[in-house]
Order: structure tokens, then sequence, then C-alpha cells
């Protein structure tokens, strides 16, 4: 029997290109091991690492894990959300994964919104795991959930803007470069392990600014201290996220 | 939809700062046949093609893709066309199957994806990621994702580059078969041989215009008509050759012990040279009697200095 292949054009339904995309990403990303050692393994053994050893001095209330915990969790959202997503795009770029997309039937916004999904996806994984081996640590969580979601869901669109504006931008090489160099220096600089407090008081109050410091401290006032809304950081991470995503849509390039 | 061209461009212009790529180009392409367009390296192929498939924008001149605008009416447009890039379009790590078949899941009414897979050979990649597939399979993933979507159009822009013979011949199998069932194919190649099997219509591309179209055999029925070549010992006489034959005739020794007599050939033309040989002592070894190929009128149109 011969194939027919008698025109029989058609876009499937939007949501089922959405659905199907959102899979299809989340897969490339769970399979990438690059990704995975960064979404994945690195905080994890911070985790672990800095929980049983005494290398940095923690600051508050609790066990080392009520201070760690919440810096991790700040972390892994960076790491998917702006590195990991900044590198694949990036990439996709580069080989005209995201030109050949664009001749397809998915629309552009569903494109995006699948690649949001993704972040979202890996995110509550990644939530998921550390907070499970947070609690065999001994973490005890305070605060309401609705500000830690509230948080993570900012947190990702300012880190999702400025990884696109990266990855749309740059070079694939260049950014793979960039996005790891500000990892680690946003690791170190951004209140994820080593308390802001221990830097000096002008450098702080820029480093307060920053997107990874508003997250982790916001996190850690909700989780650790048990405290309400943490406007100012949700405020500091609304306009990283409005200016972010605002750049990326301006400036992204497709090829 | 009868008679109506698949594809109308006309005073197609596109400037990449001062350099026109594409400066008045016309081209119509005929509904339910397969159009070659042919050019030299930067005559501007590529992108006439993509500014049909929506990615350019057109500096002056009017584009027509199924009676739609390419840029304003994508969206309607997007699902009716199936297209190839000349390079990449499918993520690193995925595998061929998957990614078609998650191209499927984008369609409507997609075509069986396992055979499709059988069709193109594709089965053999098994969980081979794409950036780890030879050169050839990569091309037919791309060529699969062009028309897994039962589309009405397609472009493949150089679609057998790289490929093996068997692969070729899968290729224009499946060209001529989307031909067969209805579907325009719109296709650029560098292989004239490729032009001359599959094409209803050549158009050929120099310098942002297309300086001719029309049918394999039209093109090349025109200017000189053909020539007969034949390999014997070097430097054979060719003025007594030559006032044998009748006027306007040329003959020339290309290659040492390699001839070429170019004349309206007919057989008479024929028994004068073999005549000569023979009385010449001379074994006219692989004697052939040429047709003007698609290659010569091809050089003939666009040169033969090589193109930067």
């Amino acid at each position: 029997m011969t194939t027919s292949y008698s025109p029989a054009p058609g876009a499937a339904p939007v949501g089922r290109m959405l659905l199907a995309q959102t899979l299809f990403e989340t897969k490339m990303l769970l399979r990438n091991g690059e990704q995975l050692l960064l979404t994945v393994i690195i905080p994890t053994v911070l985790l672990v690492l800095f929980s049983a050893v005494d290398v940095v001095s923690v600051t508050g209330p609790g066990k080392r894990v009520d201070f760690l915990a919440p810096g991790l969790l700040a972390l892994a959202v960076m790491s998917t959300a702006f590195t990991g997503q900044a590198i694949a795009t990036g990439f996709e770029r580069r080989y005209g994964v995201l030109k050949r997309l664009g001749a397809s039937p998915l629309p552009r916004w569903a494109l995006l919104t699948a690649k949001t999904g993704c972040v979202l996806v890996t995110e509550a994984l990644q939530v998921a795991l550390l907070s499970a081996i947070a609690l065999t640590l001994g973490w005890s969580p305070q605060g309401n959930a609705l500000a830690v979601v509230a948080l993570l869901v900012l947190g990702t669109a300012a880190f999702s803007g400025l990884g696109l504006l990266m990855a749309g931008t740059l070079k694939a090489e260049a950014t793979l470069a960039a996005a790891n160099l500000v990892f680690i220096l946003l690791l170190l600089a951004g209140g994820v392990i080593v308390p802001l407090a221990k830097f000096p008081s002008g450098v702080r109050s820029v480093l307060d600014l920053l997107p990874i410091s508003a997250l982790s401290d916001g996190l850690r006032s909700v989780l650790q201290y048990g405290a309400g809304m943490p406007w100012s950081d949700l405020g500091i991470l609304a306009a990283w996220a409005v200016l972010g995503l605002a750049a990326a849509a301006r400036f992204f390039r497709w090829e | 939809m009868r008679n109506q061209p698949a594809v109308s461009v006309a005073g197609l212009v596109k400037r990449y700062g001062s350099k026109a790529a594409v400066n008045g180009l016309d081209l119509v392409i005929p509904g339910a046949a397969v159009t070659a367009v042919l050019g030299p390296n930067g005559a501007g192929k590529t992108t006439t093609i993509e500014i049909c498939e929506g990615y350019r924008r057109p500096d002056a001149g009017t584009v027509r893709v199924l009676g739609l605008d390419p840029v304003t009416d994508a969206a309607q447009l997007k699902p009716r066309v199936g297209v190839m890039l000349q390079s990449g379009g499918v993520y690193a790590g995925a595998r061929a199957v998957e990614m078609l078949q998650h191209t499927a899941k984008l369609h409507a009414n997609p075509l069986n994806v396992p055979d499709l897979v059988e069709r193109l050979g594709l089965g053999s990649c098994g969980r081979t990621t794409y950036r780890r597939l030879s050169g050839g399979q990569q091309q037919r993933l791309a060529l699969a994702m062009a028309v897994v979507g039962r589309p009405e159009l397609v472009f493949l822009d150089e679609p057998t580059a790289g490929l093996d013979p068997q692969a070729r011949h899968a290729t224009w199998e499946l060209v001529r078969d989307l031909r067969r069932d209805g579907v325009t194919v719109v296709v650029t190649t560098h292989h004239m041989d490729e032009a001359e099997q599959l094409a209803d219509q050549v158009a050929i591309i120099d310098q942002g215009r297309v300086i001719t179209t029309g049918s394999p055999e039209e093109l090349c029925r025109g200017g000189a008509e053909s020539s007969l070549r034949f390999d014997g010992p070097t430097g054979l006489d060719l003025g007594a050759l030559l006032k044998v034959l009748p006027d306007g005739a040329s003959v020339t020794e290309p290659t040492p012990g390699s001839y070429r007599v170019e004349a309206p050939i007919d057989p008479q033309l024929l028994a004068t040279v073999t005549g000569w040989c023979a009385q010449a002592g001379v074994m006219p070894d692989r004697l052939t009697v040429q047709r003007r190929s698609l290659e010569d009128v091809f050089l003939d149109l666009t040169g033969r200095d090589l193109r930067s």
C-alpha cells in the first residue's frame, strides 16, 4: 500500500500544541546532562554539604538548614529560569530550532508559553527534591505558602526575562560563558549561601537590589523568620521582571 | 484554484546594507508541479525562498503564496506550507523519530509517522540524538518534518546536498509522490541532474534576478544544438577534419586526446566524422553524441567564472 501525500493541512488545536511543546521542551531539558548538573546536582550538593559542614557562618534562628534551604530554593529558580533557559534557548537559536519552529503552526507566544511551562515543571521537581532533602536534614519551614509561591513566580518571571534577553541577543557561546559566570557570581554574592550581612554596608545596599538577593531574602524572611508578604522583595522582583521581559520582547532575535 | 499560481513574486527587492541580494525578481510557480530554482552561490535563491516562507520582509515588490501575504497572513499560511531549511532546525538532544512525532503533533491531520520513518530510512537512527546523526540522516529528518503536516506547498532548500546516491533517490521518489498527489514542490539545488530528473519547471536565478524559466526540455533545446565527442591519439590534424565538415562546424581538442565537434548533428555528420577517422586510421573511442545538458545551459547563462 502506498502512502497518500494529498494535502490535508491544518494546525492542531492550540491547547494540544502547547501541551506537546511543553512536554517536549521538558523532555529535552531533563535529558541534558549539563542542565541536570546545574539544576539538580549543584543545589543538592550545596544544601547537603553546607548543612553538614560548618564552612559558612549562617545567620538567623533555627538550624543551619533553616538558613540554607530558602537560599538554595532561590538558587534552583535562578539555575532553571535564568542559566538553564538562557543556554538552551541560545543554542536553539544558533542551530535554527527557533527558526524552524517559526515555520510551524505553533505561534511564537505559544512557544514562549511552553518554555515558561517547562521552567515551572522543572522548578516544581527541584522544589520537591530540595524540600524533601532539607526536611530529612531537620528543616522546619515557617510562614505562609502563598508568599512563597508569589516569590517563586515573580522570581521566575524576573530570571526568565533576563535569560531570554541574553539568549536572544548574544551568540550561543557568549551566552554559555556569561550565563555560567553570572550564576557563580550571584551564587556567591546574592545571599544564597553567604549571608548578605557579611558584606560591607555600601556593597550590600547594591547587592540587595539584585533579583537573586530579593528572592533569597524574601524566601528567608518567610520560611526562616515566619514573616508575612515580603513586599519590598516582591517589588524588586517585579521591577526586574518588567524590565527583563520588556527588553527581551524588544531585542530578542529569532535567528 | 485551478490555474492560479501557487507562488507569485513580482519586482521583489531585498537589500542587506547597500548590497541587493534580490534585485527585481519575478517568478511564477505553478501549483501541483515541481519547480527547481537554480543559481550560483549568492544568486539570491535562499533569500527569495525565505521571503516566501515569511522569514523576511521584502524591501519592494509583491509576494503571494497560495494567494496570501507571507508576513501579514502568516498564521493562516504556516499550517499549509512545509519548510525544509538548508541546515539545522532540530533540538541537538532530540532523536529522529521523536522529533518527527513532535512535529506531527503540531498539525491537524499529519501523515502516519512510522510509514514516513520507514520510507526515508530513519528507523535505523534509533536512540541516536540529532547532533550525532550523519549529515544524510539529518537531511532526511528535515525533509520528513517538512512533509509530515500534509502541506499543499513545500519549500525544500537544497534537500540532497551531501546525500549518498541511495538517499538522493529516496528523496527524489518522495518528491515525485508529492507531485503525483497534487502537492506543489519548490526545490533549490546545485545538482543539474536533479533539476532535469524532477522538475516540471526550472527557474535560473543570477545576481538577484530570474534570468530564464522553462521546462528542462525547453531550456536545453535553444542555443548550440549539440556536440559529438570522441577520444583518439593526441594531436590529430583538426584542420583536415574541419575541411570535410559542413560550414559553421567547429572542432576542438579540449583536453589532449579528447575531441569535440560542434555542429548540427545528423546521421550524415556522424558518417563524415567516422569516415574521416577510418581514412586517417584512427579508432574514435568512446564516441558519443551529446544533447546540450541543463548544466551547459546553466553555465552559458551564468558564466564559468567562480563566484565568491
